[in-house]
């Protein structure tokens, strides 16, 4: 059980919950429990839920008058049994391709920590990840649990243009870059896969609480996914998580 | 019904309220810069608020009408005319076929809208019309591109239809805000030039957020990343301050010190570079 969060106003409509405590899986799933518990019980008063590291922010479709009034109701919410239908959590796996044409930065990782560019693409691509929440970009993950080992300092002068798709790693942290944009994680590799798609009727396939895994393919088997994906015919592998 | 974009100028977009609901996948609310204005040139026209307006910012752009309609213009004032001749802001506008609306001289403010009569007809991605980088078609209006919009059957006298706006609302300086949730770990130095010195807008100013000139001396350090609101003010490690726009994104690494009440945040929507601004505590 986690510690009990505290209450802050953040300006006109909005109610910033934050936890006291360090990043973890247990909190994730402290914050999600509590934001489905508020969806369920207030959401026609609710125009955004924010969900993050170790906070939850509530953006409500008025102005709050009543601070104090709120937060109890919350605060009872927060600590009502919640007999909810189990949510199923699924395992993605991702492939990526960690050729040295797309992991860009992989030889001066390999310098710089002593490890073999292999090693690196091995300890990354082995390890399941949780998502902890989506944001940052639409469709970007930020995914828990990178190896310490594979920590990566961000570079110095960040990159104008990442490609959209990089597998990247910065600091404790590894995610993909869901659109071409300006970005300081070092680039390891590139997934064909597709993190946003405004056609779908759930724009991104992920959810926060949802698992990804890293598997490892060829050139040319990236080049054959990617043509799969932008024709509309690849199908994301996943498992059903059981904990 | 139509409106052919002749000149799209610095830049010109279809706005609405933005899109909600969207924040658990990433996605930045967008929706108008200034939502008083916008208001106003709906409401003139009997429109539902909710409904689609044009955004100019900055002035320079041209529009010809293909159908006649009635439109609404508030906002900034960028000296605004049909076929060559001036037009009151704030009220009802009658335009004909072949119509030409122009923007040129700017007298005060950064953003004007345009509402017409039904509401612009683009294309609704998640809810929305406010165009936004890769979510819609495009990301603003280019020369030559088409709007649609509903012919009105019932159109709106426009002699008994207008609204009177306090210039002040361009003019002000002092935004109004709560205390960000970072706020208290701010130095009582720091608290009090915060709320006390004067700031200028840099020339870095765009949708997603206005950078300020001058730097408050910063002893913080990076937070756990965390929602992030437009009005939020963030303090940067280099002690410059950044305060987010509608396009800003959902979540953040920078300290929040301050969250500006949502019509400062349309009041600073109209300011531009060098102009200044301070902040006042709710």
């Amino acid at each position: 059980m986690q510690n009990k969060p505290t209450y802050k106003r953040f300006g006109e409509r909005a109610i910033l919950i934050a936890w006291d405590t360090e990043i973890s899986v247990a909190v994730s799933e402290d914050i999600l429990r509590f934001q489905n518990k508020i969806l369920k019980d207030k959401k026609e008063h609710i125009l955004d839920i924010i969900a993050a590291y170790t906070s939850l922010t509530i953006v409500f479709k008025e102005e709050i008058k009543d601070f104090e009034k709120i937060v109890l109701e919350l605060q009872t919410i927060y600590e009502a049994v919640f007999l909810s239908v189990k949510i199923q959590k699924y395992i993605w796996e991702i492939p990526v391709c960690y050729h040295n044409e797309f992991g860009i930065d992989l030889q001066e990782m390999a310098q710089y920590s002593g490890l073999e560019t292999s090693e690196i693409i091995k300890i990354h691509s082995e390890k399941i990840y949780n998502i902890h929440f989506i944001g940052f970009l639409p469709g970007f993950l930020y995914l828990g649990g990178l190896d310490k080992r594979i920590y990566f300092n961000r570079k110095e002068n960040p990159r104008l243009k990442v490609p959209k798709g990089s597998v990247a790693i910065g600091g404790k942290q590894t995610g993909i870059y869901p659109t071409e944009t300006s970005g300081g994680w070092q680039i390891i590799g590139k997934s064909p896969v597709n993190f946003f798609n405004i056609n779908n009727k759930q724009p991104c396939f992920a959810k926060a609480g949802d698992f990804v895994k890293f598997t490892s393919i060829s050139k040319a088997a990236y080049h054959l996914l990617k043509k799969e994906v932008d024709e509309n015919l690849y199908k994301l592998s996943k498992t059903l998580y059981d904990d | 019904m139509m409106i052919k974009v002749l000149k799209a100028g610095f830049y010109s977009a279809i706005q609405d309220k933005g899109r909600f609901g969207f924040a658990n996948i990433g996605m930045p609310i967008a929706g108008v810069m200034d939502s008083y204005a916008a208001n106003i040139a709906n409401h003139v026209l009997h429109n539902n608020l909710a409904n689609a307006v044009l955004e100019i910012a900055f002035n320079n752009a041209v529009f010809q009408f293909i159908n006649a309609t009635q439109i609404c213009i508030s906002g900034a004032d960028f000296s605004a005319k049909i076929n060559g001749k001036l037009v009151k802001l704030n009220a009802i506008i009658n335009v004909k076929k072949d119509d030409v609306l122009s923007f040129g001289t700017i007298k005060f403010g950064a953003r004007t809208y345009v509402a017409v009569a039904g509401g612009f007809q683009s294309e609704t991605i998640l809810g929305s019309r406010s165009m936004f980088k890769e979510i819609t078609k495009t990301s603003q209006l280019k020369n030559g591109d088409v709007l649609l919009f509903q012919e009105q059957i019932h159109l709106r006298n426009p002699l008994n239809a207008s609204i009177k706006v306090n210039k002040n609302y361009f003019e002000d300086d002092k935004l109004i805000c709560f205390k960000g949730p970072e706020f208290d770990l701010l130095s009582e130095k720091q608290q009090h030039k915060l709320c006390n010195a004067n700031f200028s807008i840099s020339n870095d100013i765009n949708r997603m957020g206005f950078r300020l000139n001058e730097r408050l001396e910063n002893t913080l350090s990076g937070i756990v990343t965390s929602a992030v609101l437009p009005g939020t003010v963030q303090l940067t490690p280099s002690g410059k301050l950044i305060v987010l726009m509608k396009d800003c994104q959902v979540t953040g690494g920078y300290p929040r010190i301050l969250q500006l009440k949502e019509n400062s945040l349309g009041k600073l929507a109209q300011k531009k570079p060098t102009d200044k601004i301070c902040f006042v505590l709710h």
